[in-house]
């Protein structure tokens, strides 16, 4: 066994700078290295803590890779169908309005599957915060094409690459909402530098800051990578995210309250 | 206090039920033969008294998965629906079990398959009794035979879901919904304040986080949920048969026939006896659990049974399983959503067991 001289002396409470949010569990996170996913649950264990929401949050979790996303935040859950998290917590919003109520969804989840219960929710204006990870690709199914697949991009049921003609146009579902009145703040982000995981945290604070408020339905997509799915290594998948999803899914507000 | 008498349609019986037994929470969309449930609720707006929610959701299947949403929270939330849209949440109503979550669900049966017609028919007793969805599960089955017994049904469904943290299903059809009769109402329920320890309601520091699921990857977890579940079934089956008997004592053939076709052959009980054939009637008011028991002590005691359903014949498959080969059974029904006429059962049990 190595040992580390002197790694005592940095071990010292004077000396922790990151430490595990108390609403993570201790389970162990199911993702592949560098996915984009255990970022953006840690942002939202932190604000649920930093907002003292432990107790007011119920999370909605989809079928999906986060599909066990209810090992991992110390909150009550409800693990729905394929694409009916919003239906979901429509219903425990509508009997606690008082609640914290999110779901969280992938793009084949959210924009294939449940398209018709994501529009109709955000349409009624459902008082409620949807966190949207978009990679472009049925990660836990292995490497399926999504709605959001791009344009000539592989997958293993498009191995020729996404051909427009016969398998349709990545569905911009967010630009959707974004277009209907009972949506609230829209706006697409990504955790793939600390900049822009501080960008995405403050749109999660402001999500929660409205619900409290009574505004309508908030969606905040998270633009993310699939290493796995992509067949890259973390860094390449990064990379590829920003040269060819960014300019497909441009980061930025798409709605923002008037204030 | 006082019950109240008023005239209405079995819908509306159920629709007024449900805010008198302090519903938190319905969630329907439209279908013919029953959409005066949630126009009554609509109307009636009872956001404003009792605090009742009532959505018109954008689909049966968005409708289902609120009421597994409001289940989940602990609170008493309902659907109801006609047969394609029975189809519809089935998806919704496994996981449901799946989450032993209570709920009720009710189903004014219409003819089909399909789109099929929008009269009453009973051809939904596979879908209702023998799981429906996908999975090994059962749904509670009532089958009120009156307007009556939809809006006292309400009251027992939730009763029976809680209790046993299972889906109730009310099995009614097109007749009895759109049907008027007197019904005595009962008196305002307070819609409960709290939620069972189980639901999720935000998570305070004194207990673990509480998760609503029907998800376990591990096999050998999920057989021993399987097995819990087929324990709770057992139970259900052993304490809450239901059924009614209409001279059965001295009876040499027996119907079997529940909601619409059990008020036919009330009828056709008289009818036979008036030509001398000692007819009786089994009505199953809960078809899961069946009357398996009961069905098999009078096999031995009539020559024969007769099920009369609206339907090609689905509730034989039980009656047959009860009586064991003891005596013969046949099915006798009309179907398409024509309501079988009294002389049509004698002529059918006359023909089946006395020739000519």
């Amino acid at each position: 066994m190595v040992e580390f001289s002197g790694i005592k002396e940095i071990i010292k409470p004077e000396n922790l700078v990151y430490k595990k949010t108390n609403i993570m569990t201790e389970n162990i996170l199911s993702y592949c290295p560098g996915c984009g996913h255990g970022t953006a649950h840690r942002i939202l264990a932190e604000i649920i803590d930093e907002e003292g929401l432990q107790s007011e949050a119920i999370g909605v979790s989809p079928v999906g890779c986060s599909v066990f996303l209810y090992y991992y935040l110390d909150i009550d859950w409800q693990e729905a169908a394929h694409g009916r998290a919003p239906a979901v917590a429509t219903a425990i919003k509508r009997l606690f309005p008082e609640k914290f109520v999110f779901t969280y969804q992938g793009d084949g989840d959210l924009a294939a599957i449940g398209t018709a219960e994501t529009i109709h929710a955000c349409n009624r204006g459902e008082n409620i915060l949807i966190i949207f990870i978009n990679n472009g690709i049925y990660g836990m199914t292995g490497g399926q094409m999504a709605p959001t697949t791009l344009p000539g991009m592989k997958s293993s049921t498009s191995p020729y690459g996404r051909d427009v003609k016969t398998m349709g146009y990545p569905l911009k579902m967010t630009d959707i909402v974004a277009s209907l009145p009972g949506s609230y703040y829209v706006t697409r982000q990504s955790v793939h530098t600390p900049a822009n995981v501080k960008k995405t945290k403050k749109a999660i604070r402001k999500a929660v800051n409205y619900q409290k408020l009574n505004k309508g339905t908030c969606l905040i997509e998270i633009v993310s990578n699939c290493p796995s799915g992509w067949k890259m290594t973390p860094v390449q998948s990064n990379k590829w995210m920003e040269e060819n999803m960014f300019p497909y899914y441009p980061l930025g507000d798409l709605k923002t309250p008037e204030e | 206090m006082e019950k109240e008498l008023r005239l209405m349609k079995g819908n509306e019986a159920v629709a007024e039920a449900a805010i008198r037994a302090g519903v938190d929470g319905y969630f329907g969309y439209p279908i013919t033969p029953q959409t005066e449930i949630i126009e009554y609720l609509m109307e009636a707006n009872p956001a404003g008294t009792t605090g009742m929610i009532v959505l018109q959701a954008e689909s049966e299947v968005a409708a289902i998965n609120m009421v597994y949403g409001g289940a989940g929270c602990g609170k008493k939330v309902m659907t109801s629906s006609s047969s394609p849209g029975i189809s519809l949440k089935q998806e919704g109503i496994s996981y449901i079990a799946g989450a032993e979550l209570p709920c009720l669900i009710v189903n004014v049966v219409r003819g089909g398959p399909g789109l099929g017609t929008i009269q009453p028919a009973q051809s939904d007793y596979f879908q209702s009794t023998k799981g429906g969805g996908h999975g090994d599960y059962h749904l509670i089955v009532l089958a009120p035979a009156s307007v009556q017994e939809m809006a006292d049904f309400v009251d027992l469904s939730f009763e029976l879901a809680f209790k046993y943290r299972n889906p109730v299903m009310m099995l009614s059809d097109g007749a009895i919904g759109q049907m008027m009769e007197k019904v005595y109402l009962k008196p305002h329920k307070e819609r409960s304040k709290t939620s069972p320890d189980w639901a999720t309601t935000g998570k305070p520091t004194t207990r673990e986080r509480n998760i609503i699921t029907s998800l376990d990857l591990d096999s050998n977890r999920q057989e021993l949920f399987n097995i819990k579940l087929l324990a709770k079934y057992d139970e259900i089956r052993e304490k809450e048969v239901r059924f009614e008997e209409f001279q059965c004592e001295d009876a040499e053939y027996l119907l079997v026939a529940y909601g619409t076709s059990a008020r036919v052959c009330q009828k056709s009980v008289q009818l036979a006896r008036e030509q001398g054939i000692k007819a009786g009637l089994l009505r199953p008011i809960t078809l899961f659990p069946f009357p398996t028991k009961r069905i098999n002590e009078l096999a031995g005691k009539v020559k024969g049974m007769l099920s009369v359903e609206m339907s090609a014949g689905q509730m034989i498959e039980d009656v047959l399983l009860s009586v064991n080969g003891k005596v013969p059974v046949y099915h006798f029904g009309r179907m398409g959503g024509i309501v079988t006429t009294p002389e049509e059962v004698v002529e059918s049990l006359k023909s089946k067991f006395i020739g000519g």
